[in-house]
């Protein structure tokens, strides 16, 4: 036992040590702790650069007629933005953050496949490479939109196969990802760790991983049939060969909506586990938010042609995919109640990772009454491709899945790094953003009703006051940001020396490891006495 | 305290090896939807590509009486390299009669091409009872460099066809395909 400080617990060590060179710890390394980082690492810089793409685009609009960029950069930056946000900060960030905390939270020394986590990362850097390469080349990026549609994807030129190879790769390393968590947790839970003993990140991450491997391989398959149109003269999509476009929409919103919940559900799972922390209380409702995660994760995949429903479709198909979107409401209901009841006459105290959960509950709860609003057919011909649109998916996105993230970060961090963060500019932090977040994205609520459609670079001039104003928040969001790799940096050089449960009231595995956590965890397994004290119901 | 795990590298590979074949199957799933959507549209009637393509040949008693307007429209996905329209704009027609109708066609691309219609009917339900025993738009249409000429649709409106419907409209849209072979 290298290290006395951590005699005290068995099973947890440094004494295999991290590997001493660079290479070694951050190239082929097969620890679940330092591929967490890496994938954190990576979706902290695409967060940056999609944040950037956003940046030139509320420039572009922060008044009428066009100022700075043409018309097909816009459409490239609102395409690439999306692209580079779902695929390459989201998801990134959830699995780096499954890596880190899976294997702490159900008594696993690391995951399932050691070698096939570190491929599933290296293929991201490459995957994105090749995307933001498009960039450069004489047809520009892509600039049809995120959601590919054809015929117009298919004029995108060079960047077209260019991004269609990147979004097969982000595919394999997601499909790859996904099966290691499930693999994970199925065969590597601690004996006692029963299913109903999981705490609801584990929980909500194989919920997640299994919508993965049942829609990301769809994608896929859309995609390659994108390309064999194209360049070997078939007509899946193109009518003057009998095929159809509008099945494009099909096949991709029958990935594209289950996707939104891959991005969604994780963030329930760790506002579940903040809320009940700085709340003092157990969760309230524990078994009806598992059943409530999956009755979202099966209603997901039969939603998908809400997102079409102008397209034309029979009077039948509009009312059962608008009756099964309003019901998804239900489930999220129960999830809303059980986090306010959690919160109900406990000793609550306002840390940043609860600050960013408490923001999280209302303002997602926003975007899900829009997603209600949106779910109704016939008032969805008015909404359709308008900036409604475009605030309620950044609601549930950046005050939703975001803001679950930096949460997690904030509550986690101090038992990775063993250090405690500066609380006060972890606040300002939180204030900055959460107040900008709704000057940049509520009044793209009233542009919306108001007619303004999205995925344009010029507007009429009575959409210039709002446009103005969401900018501003624009602006002021993006340079808050700014404060969190500085925080998180500073916290990783030094700062207070964490307990190893750092803070008051946490429940959990992951807790009863030193800070930082050793390079190595769970050699020897949890006794039972520890899961069951640790399980979110305590028993 | 050295508990047995469960930590058998092997068992990870076999679960893993299963949900690969998950993956693999919602892989074929995704092209699967191809003919699944086929057979969406045909039980449905709607966008029927079968019902739109194909002749049919059906001894009907036409029905006088009745009589239904039938428009035409022709469409062109790109603009500049074809002039396409349909001779007469509208006809009335008799349930049960046969009628041809007349679609122009300009080849303005600067070289031999072929042009392939694709047709859409509106109502959609009324798809089902337009038969059209022959049509432009069955294979594709060889055009030499400037050339124009009329082209023939002849059909038949089913005298099934639901009373509230008084008004069919038969859209093409001609798309410029340069080698057929390549197409279905």
């Amino acid at each position: 036992m290298a290290n006395s400080a951590h005699t005290a617990h068995a099973g947890h060590d440094d004494h295999h040590g991290a590997p001493k060179s660079f290479w070694q710890r951050w190239v082929v390394t097969t620890n679940h702790k330092d591929i967490g980082t890496l994938y954190l690492i990576f979706a902290g810089i695409m967060f940056f650069v999609g944040g950037a793409m956003a940046m030139v685009i509320r420039l572009e609009l922060f008044q009428p007629g066009l100022q700075f960029v043409d018309p097909q950069f816009f459409n490239s930056m609102t395409t690439v933005h999306a692209l580079v946000m779902i695929f390459g900060g989201m998801m990134p960030a959830w699995v780096g953050l499954a890596n880190w905390m899976i294997p702490l939270q159900i008594g696993a020394p690391d995951m399932a496949l050691p070698r096939m986590n570190n491929y599933s990362f290296w293929i991201m850097p490459f995957a994105f490479i090749l995307l933001l390469s498009t960039l450069f080349t004489g047809s520009g990026a892509p600039a049809g939109g995120w959601t590919l549609y054809p015929p117009l994807v298919l004029q995108g030129g060079d960047s077209f196969p260019m991004a269609i190879f990147a979004i097969h790769m982000m595919g394999a390393s997601s499909i790859m990802g996904a099966i290691n968590v499930l693999v994970t947790i199925m065969n590597m839970r601690a004996p006692g760790m029963t299913l109903l003993r999981m705490p609801l990140f584990c929980w909500t991450w194989l919920i997640t991983a299994y919508l993965l491997i049942l829609v990301m391989p769809v994608l896929a398959g859309a995609v390659t049939m994108l390309l064999t149109d194209h360049f070997f003269g078939t007509s899946f999509f193109s009518a003057s060969g009998g095929g159809d476009p509008v099945m494009f929409q099909h096949i991709f919103w029958f990935f594209g909506h289950p996707e939104v919940y891959v991005l969604i559900l994780p963030s329930f799972g760790v506002v579940s586990e903040i809320l009940p922390t700085f709340s003092r209380k157990r969760l309230f409702g524990y078994e009806s938010m598992v059943y409530a995660s999956a009755a979202i994760g099966f209603l997901s995949v039969i939603v998908w042609a809400h997102h079409m429903f102008t397209t034309g479709m029979p009077l039948a198909g509009q009312l059962f995919f608008m009756l099964t979107t309003m019901l998804i409401a239900v489930p999220t209901g129960v999830k809303v109640f059980n986090w306010s009841a959690t919160m109900w006459k406990g000793s609550l105290s306002f840390e940043p990772p609860m600050l960013f959960a408490i923001s999280f509950l209302f303002l997602f709860t926003i975007g899900g009454f829009s997603g209600l609003m949106l779910a109704i057919a016939p008032a969805d011909f008015q909404y359709q491709d308008t900036y409604f649109v475009v605030a309620h998916f950044h609601y549930v996105l950046v005050p939703g899945a975001l803001f679950a993230i930096i949460g997690a970060v904030y509550y986690w961090l101090p038992k990775w790094s063993g250090h405690m963060y500066n609380m006060t500019a972890a606040k300002w932090h939180f204030w900055l953003s959460t107040i900008f977040v709704n000057v940049l994205f509520f009044p793209q609520h009233f542009l919306g009703l108001a007619g303004m459609p999205r995925r344009i670079p010029d507007y009429s001039t009575q959409f210039a006051d709002w446009n103005m104003v969401s900018s501003i928040g624009g602006f002021g969001f993006g340079l808050a940001q700014l404060m969190f790799p500085v925080i998180i940096w500073n916290c990783v050089k030094g700062g207070a020396k964490a307990t190893d449960h750092v803070w008051e009231g946490t429940h959990g595995l992951e807790w009863e490891v030193p800070s930082p956590a050793p390079y190595h965890t769970w050699e020897s397994a949890p006794s039972e006495a520890l899961i069951a004290a640790g399980s979110p119901t305590g028993h | 305290m050295s508990l047995q795990r469960q930590d058998r590298p092997e068992r990870h590979g076999r679960t893993a090896w299963k949900l690969g074949l998950v993956a693999l199957a919602a892989f074929g799933f995704g092209w699967a939807l191809v003919p699944l959507y086929d057979v969406m549209c045909s039980i449905t009637g709607f966008a029927d590509k079968a019902n739109l393509t194909k002749a049919s040949q059906i001894a009907l008693h036409p029905d006088d009486k009745r009589v239904v307007t039938v428009e035409f429209l022709g469409d062109l996905p790109t603009v500049g390299s074809w002039d396409f329209h349909p001779v007469v704009h509208s006809m009335q027609v008799h349930p049960g009669r046969l009628y041809e109708a007349q679609f122009f066609a300009h080849n303005l691309t600067g070289h031999d091409t072929y042009g392939q219609a694709v047709p859409d009917i509106a109502p959609s339900k009324a798809a089902f009872y337009f038969h059209k025993t022959e049509c432009f738009c069955f294979t594709p249409q060889h055009f030499t460099n400037g050339e124009e000429r009329a082209m023939p649709v002849r059909f038949i409106v089913d005298p099934a066809l639901p009373s509230y419907v008084d008004r069919i409209t038969l859209a093409y849209t001609f798309y410029d395909t340069q080698a057929p072979s390549a197409k279905r």
